[in-house]
């Protein structure tokens, strides 16, 4: 018995430390920006916050949501959030049902899975859907933040392939009892899919909470942008000409503690839907990479 | 029901591909795409002539090839020490932390990078009263902004990248060790000779597919950590598109550029898609 011998007790005590020393690395970065937050300006200022919070104080709170451009930036990504996981899985469903079957029964499958497949493989690029976009008139709506995403090719992939693997005896049955194809999906196929819809959902929610770039593009007027966005040019570009602050306002918004709250609160949700994400996740991703 | 799906994809995919041919104008919005005069390759020969423009490719490459090196060896590596755990709930617990940061987006990160490389911040703090080294400035270096691009890249992902790797792991017929453990084979020589071939085949898939990607060298990380300081070790295709193009407002030069990365990610990735066929018979759909 192998786990039984010396030196795999001896490799076994450095593993479980090294694993234990990893783990915590992918963690402390976000336990310092909290503990930032909590701390008093002083201490953060001086640098003297490391992992637990120095003259804890809610302020760097009070001060963040008493802001209105960072409310209603937080409004907007809510909208984009739930609308445009609506919308995408909405329609990744109604398209995958289709592609799902065999190509006998959908004479022309494949020549719509391949153009699909191939705006994975090509696309035109930053500039010209920049341009597409001022030539719809969509700067500054909230669709230029769903729509264009909307039909999430990869996604759709996972859901046709799982799908494909909803015992055909069940569709069968709901045919023979005057089922139609809408039917269908919606009384069989979503049923025992809810795992694989419940990921793509998920993920489809981390991926729009997350965009800051096409808000950053698309909303010339700082008062459409979304979180990510409003986060990233306060945190990360510093510019604060952007959200248009009143001066007096100028030190709260620049304040170190402010910031770290702003970027806890901009990270928030993604903690909260995590572990019910990870449950369902594992399944979802093998299914797409692992193939035999 | 495919009606809506095959719309949207025709606008705002379809459509920007005709706008390439913007690549071989010299584009004027006034004008639009008919009346602009056009130029031909001059862009491409201005790509590949002036040595700020070839550095950028460099860069690129540099950055995405150790990005993957970096990112197939570390969750190859994490998933072997990973399975060699006993206890479940510590496993799990694990898991749990490495996956998180995937999650977070580099805007979050970056925020929190930022504040932690600084000159004075916890990073450089701990260096110093540990090694008693002077503070580094981490993110004002080229050198050092892409050796904490990749650091970072890695740390953000080896944990999702696992995931692959431990499923792979979990597939092994459990036969194949005990039988190895009746022979008096030691953990070693199990890992050596059942574990690692057993991943051989998925390694070569996600080390071929990758290489698709090998002028991403991640728009989001960069544009998050970078500043003017390190342009010019820094600055990717990505970037500088963004840059020339959306910035600058030089809509030809920017979109030739950008076909130039698309035409030649199109090409690798086929080609990485036909080699992860042959050599571990792999396909998407």
């Amino acid at each position: 018995m192998y786990y039984k011998s010396r030196s795999y007790k001896i490799f076994s005590f450095f593993n479980y430390t090294f694993l234990i020393l990893i783990s915590l690395l992918c963690i402390i970065p976000m336990v310092h920006i909290l503990a930032v937050s909590f701390s008093g300006k002083a201490a953060a200022n001086a640098n003297l916050v490391g992992l637990f919070p120095v003259n804890f104080t809610f302020e760097a709170y009070a001060k963040t949501l008493a802001n209105e451009n960072f409310l209603r930036s937080l409004w907007v990504a809510v909208q984009r959030t739930v609308l445009g996981t609506l919308i995408s899985m909405t329609l990744i469903t109604l398209a995958a049902y289709p592609l799902s079957k065999e190509s006998h029964k959908f004479k022309r499958r494949n020549i719509y899975t391949w153009f699909f497949v191939f705006t994975m493989l090509f696309n035109g690029g930053l500039i010209p859907f920049y341009i597409l976009i001022q030539k719809l008139n969509m700067m500054n709506t909230l669709w230029v933040l769903i729509l264009p995403g909307a039909v999430s090719v990869w996604n759709m992939i996972l859901l046709l392939n799982f799908f494909r693997g909803v015992p055909k005896e069940l569709e069968e049955a709901a045919f023979i009892d005057g089922a139609g194809h809408l039917r269908t999906l919606f009384s069989i196929y979503l049923p025992v899919s809810l795992p694989a819809i419940a990921t793509l959902s998920l993920f489809t929610m981390v991926g729009h909470w997350n965009n800051w770039f096409d808000g950053l593009i698309f909303m010339t007027d700082h008062k459409n942008y979304p979180l990510a966005t409003f986060l990233q040019t306060i945190i990360v570009q510093q510019d604060f000409s952007k959200v248009a602050v009143r001066p007096e306002d100028l030190e709260n918004i620049s304040n170190r503690t402010v910031k770290a709250a702003q970027i806890f609160i901009g990270m928030l949700p993604i903690l909260l839907v995590y572990p019910y994400l990870q449950r369902f996740f594992v399944k979802g991703i093998v299914l797409g990479a692992v193939k035999e | 029901m495919l009606l809506p799906a095959i719309i949207l994809v025709l606008i705002f995919s379809y459509i920007p591909m005709a706008g390439l041919v913007i690549a071989f104008q010299d584009f004027k919005p006034w004008l639009g795409f008919g009346k602009s005069n056009w130029v031909g390759l001059e862009y491409f020969r201005f790509l590949f002539s002036t040595p700020e423009y070839v550095q950028v490719i460099w860069n690129t490459l540099i950055i995405a090839g150790l990005k993957m090196v970096t990112g197939l060896i570390a969750p190859f590596t994490f998933a072997l020490l990973l399975n060699e755990v006993r206890r479940a709930t510590f496993k799990k617990t694990v898991q749990t932390l490495v996956y998180l940061p995937h999650f977070l987006s580099w805007v979050i990160l970056g925020g929190i990078l930022l504040d932690m490389l600084a000159t004075e911040g916890l990073v450089n703090q701990f260096l110093g009263a540990v090694f008693g080294l002077e503070p580094i400035f981490f993110l004002g270096d080229g050198d050092w902004f892409r050796f904490i691009v990749v650091l970072s890249d890695v740390w953000k992902e080896f944990g999702f990248g696992t995931i692959v790797f431990l499923a792979s792991l979990a597939a092994i017929n459990p036969s194949l060790y005990e039988a190895a453990e009746v022979d008096g084979a030691s953990r070693w020589e199990q890992v050596k000779y059942i574990t690692i071939p057993a991943l051989i085949p998925i390694t070569i898939v996600v080390g071929t597919l990758s290489l698709g990607n090998i002028l991403n060298a991640g728009f989001d990380q960069i544009f998050n950590l970078y500043n003017a300081l390190v342009y010019d070790k820094g600055d990717i295709i990505d970037t500088f598109v963004y840059r020339m193009g959306i910035i600058d407002g030089n809509f030809g030069f920017s979109t030739a550029v950008g076909l130039f990365k698309s035409v030649v990610g199109f090409i690798l990735i086929i080609i990485a898609y036909r080699l992860a066929y042959k050599l571990a018979n792999y396909r998407i759909f």
